[in-house]
């Protein structure tokens, strides 16, 4: 497969996931406000964070409040991250390699961000109820990936396809518990205390986790919430069970067998799985969870970095160096 | 309540209309669906166009229209009521494009090598190394199978009397053909039940035939060769049709940037490193193809790839050169080299065409200017043209000055009233003029698809059906033999 092709469709992918998770993240975050009367959940800047993005955020002099962050983070053109910019950048990298997607996955890219666009001309709507454009965004790209898993030939596309999903959601998952954790229990100490039902309940529903979660462990507590976000083997939005299946997608494209690495990407994603595979949640507390996923998300940068240098930078695809 | 379309209110005017014999009666092949149509209940007609442009705009065939609010897209306009063309009628245009598609190749062939035609004197020398499309650096290229020019499309016209004439040659890199197939996709959307109840030749078997063409001019040591579309990239005007293309044939899709000459062979950089590409659809003027040969400035080309096409180690369509016949100026002459080449008669006419750098002919063109078309012999898509009836004085008056400077570099044509078809307007239909580009591939032998791309001239009295100009499109439906018969 052409590099310049890899880089398009493992970005559109990435771009595509991204929206999804942040349309969950508004989702639940507006969900909070409806269990919280009195604004007393109302707490929209640890999304921006979650995103990583407080310093451009903070740069626009806004209040962080419902309305200025839900325009930031669906709608704002000049923000990279937003959906809007997702969906027009993953349609950027879509238009370029529709020789290689199914047509029904490409129509659903333009409609969807076709769909997106409108939304933002008129989004007083969305700010006041967020709910039914985020599920939209949510079940749009399910679909999306519903047509990969179904109508394409599971060959190299369909595995840098899946290989930037993977990647973008472990990324997304790790952050969103770092956020959480973070404002619940500041201190690692703190752990097994001060249980707040609602607000855990709300994180693991932002990733489609909370009846997974309860069949798995039953009550709500957690070092148990960490572990199955984190550590879980069957859960299919966990880091550990993206991140195995990432090195899967790696393995496939180069048929080095599992075990073994033949280029930096490779290593270090082998590295990263065997380290996280032999980790119990009490490590992860004990080392601290913020500085655990701090260290987690560097690592899994280093990945994508040595995705780039082993299979596109020969290429990169619209001003590859760019998308991030 | 939505308004009831028929055609009771069609006016046929003095034209030859594609639908209706000049009493307002539809024509034969037509009656099915003109019945059809008249039958819809209120509504129903604008709904099905509704939903063709709907599909158009979800299927992403747009353009980008700047000066407007930042990214508006719009879809290349449409008309769901197709244009048909009776069997018998195909069957001679068809037979005519073969015999025209032969001599042309012949003569691009001629031009490269002893250059028979012009030692002979039946097209002047001057004229053919004065084209545009000429590339001295072609010369004593050879071609698989000694075929040049792999994919035409030729533009028809019809004048008053239903008469198909060729108007020009387009055999650099004719594009459209997408629409054709998108077109014919939609349109089954729009008319199942008459597809269903009369025999309209498929067109689908296109990208089939493009595939099977790049694989017979493959260099022949290659057992199962590797096929890719060339395109300048994304920001160019018929991206859509070039990815569409590949898609359809099922062959990779790539810019100059992911080429690369290696070992006497050009190779794509792929995820596994080089792979070795064979043949080249390649949409890329030859300007741009090879900065070692042509234009040292390009971008978009291959340094090094004219080396490996000389040495038979990659084949590529058209073949570079090709556009030499792709000019107003030689087109004149094609009638006289079917004669030459293949000692037959011209199964379709050429538009009469006088030739500026003759002085007669200039005289006569000088004198007429308010009857004729004039256009810029190396000039497409509408551009360069003047409508002699349609121009004012000063705009004539410019133009035959340009004329005088450059008299080479300019043909003339009578203006010809070509025919027209109905078309939706706002709630009723009214004629408008249209053409017909079909397209021919020329690999181990020739094969036309049937019908081709109908253009129309959206504007009230056009004559000027590019898409660049305000022109539209409709789907072509060639009748199986005795489809008329039945319906």
């Amino acid at each position: 497969m052409l590099s310049r092709v890899a880089d398009a469709i493992y970005w559109m992918s990435r771009y595509l996931e991204r929206a999804e998770n942040i349309a969950r993240f508004l989702d639940v975050n507006w969900h909070l406000t409806l269990d919280t009367p009195g604004g007393r959940g109302e707490q929209w800047m640890p999304l921006v964070s979650a995103m990583g993005d407080y310093d451009l955020f903070a740069a626009r002099g806004l209040p962080g409040n419902r309305e200025t962050i839900i325009r930031f983070l669906a709608f704002d053109p000049e923000y990279p991250n937003s959906i809007a910019s997702c969906l027009a950048r993953a349609r950027d990298n879509a238009r370029t390699i529709r020789e290689i997607i199914p047509t029904e996955m490409w129509e659903q890219i333009n409609t969807f961000y076709h769909l997106v666009r409108e939304a933002a001309k008129g989004c007083d709507a969305v700010l006041n109820n967020p709910y039914h454009f985020c599920d939209e965004v949510k079940r749009r790209d399910l679909t999306i990936s519903g047509i990969a898993g179904d109508a394409m030939s599971h060959d190299e596309a369909w595995d840098f396809f899946r290989l930037g999903r993977l990647l973008e959601r472990a990324d997304k998952t790790s952050r969103i518990l770092d956020v959480k954790y973070f404002i619940l229990l500041p201190h690692p100490t703190d752990v097994g205390s001060n249980l707040d039902y609602v607000q855990w309940a709300a994180l693991l529903k932002a990733i489609s986790a909370l009846e997974a979660y309860r069949r798995r462990h039953g009550r709500i507590q957690p070092e148990r919430i960490v572990e199955f976000l984190l550590l879980d083997h069957d859960f299919p939005r966990s880091v550990l069970w993206s991140l195995i299946r990432a090195q899967q997608c790696l393995h496939a494209i180069t048929g080095t067998p599992m075990g073994y690495f033949a280029n930096p990407a490779e290593k270090r994603i082998g590295q990263l799985c065997g380290d996280l595979a032999y980790m119990s949640v009490e490590d992860v507390v004990a080392k601290g969870l913020h500085e655990f996923t701090d260290n987690l998300q560097t690592r899994m940068n280093r990945v994508d970095e040595a995705v780039f240098a082993t299979f596109f930078s020969t290429f990169p695809a619209i001003d590859g160096a760019s998308q991030q | 309540m939505p308004p009831k379309m028929d055609f009771d209110s069609y006016d046929v005017g003095p034209f030859f209309d594609e639908m209706f014999t000049p009493d307002g009666k539809p024509r034969p092949g037509c009656r099915m669906l003109h019945d059809k149509i008249a039958s819809l209940p209120p509504g129903e007609i604008l709904a099905r166009q509704a939903a063709a442009e709907q599909a158009f705009y979800d299927m992403g065939i747009t353009f980008t229209v700047y000066g407007h609010e930042e990214g508006t897209e719009k879809i290349f306009p449409f008309d769901i009521i197709p244009r048909i063309i009776e069997a018998a009628e195909w069957d001679a245009l068809e037979r005519g494009l073969i015999q025209r598609i032969r001599a042309l190749n012949l003569f691009i062939d001629d031009v490269y090598h002893k250059g028979r035609i012009m030692a002979d004197g039946v097209v002047p020398r001057a004229v053919v190394e004065s084209s545009s499309g000429y590339f001295k650096e072609c010369q004593g290229l050879n071609p698989p199978h000694g075929v040049w020019c792999h994919i035409t499309g030729s533009d028809l016209i019809r004048d008053e009397a239903g008469r198909f004439m060729v108007l020009e040659d387009n055999l650099r890199c004719p594009s459209g053909v997408s629409y054709v197939l998108a077109n014919r996709r939609i349109l089954k959307r729009a008319f199942p039940q008459v597809f269903e109840a009369i025999d309209i030749r498929p067109v689908d078997d296109y990208a089939p035939l493009l595939l099977d063409m790049l694989h017979a001019i493959a260099p022949q040591a290659t057992n199962r060769p590797t096929a890719a579309l060339l395109t300048p990239g994304v920001y160019n005007s018929a991206y859509f049709e070039h990815t569409f293309l590949a898609q359809q044939a099922g062959i990779e899709l790539v810019e100059g940037r992911d080429l690369v000459v290696a070992d006497g062979y050009v190779h794509m950089r792929t995820t596994k490193g080089l792979k070795r590409v064979d043949v080249l659809y390649r949409r890329v003027g030859e300007d741009f193809l090879d900065p070692q040969v042509f234009r040292p400035d390009s971008l978009l080309g291959v340094p090094g790839i004219m080396e490996v096409y000389k040495a038979g180690r990659v084949a590529m369509a058209n073949a570079p050169g090709t556009g030499v016949a792709d000019d107003k100026v030689v087109y004149a002459y094609v009638p006289r080299m079917i004669r030459y080449y293949l000692g037959e008669e011209p199964l379709i006419d050429n538009v009469e065409t006088f030739l500026c750098w003759e002085d007669k002919a200039r005289k006569h063109v000088l004198a007429n200017l308010d009857t004729m078309v004039v256009k810029a012999a190396a000039e497409s898509g509408g551009y360069g043209m003047l409508v002699g009836p349609a121009a004012t004085p000063e705009e004539r008056e410019a133009f035959a000055a340009k004329i005088e400077a450059d008299p080479r570099n300019y043909i003339a044509q009578p203006t010809v009233s070509l025919s027209r078809a109905p078309v939706i307007v706002d709630d009723h239909f009214e004629g408008r003029h249209v053409d017909l580009r079909p397209y021919i591939l020329y690999g181990d032998d020739i094969r036309v698809i049937p019908g081709g791309l109908t253009r129309v001239a959206l504007r009230r009295g056009s004559l000027v059906v590019n898409s660049s100009q305000g022109g539209g499109s409709k789907d072509t439906w060639v009748l199986g033999p005795g489809a008329s018969a039945r319906s």
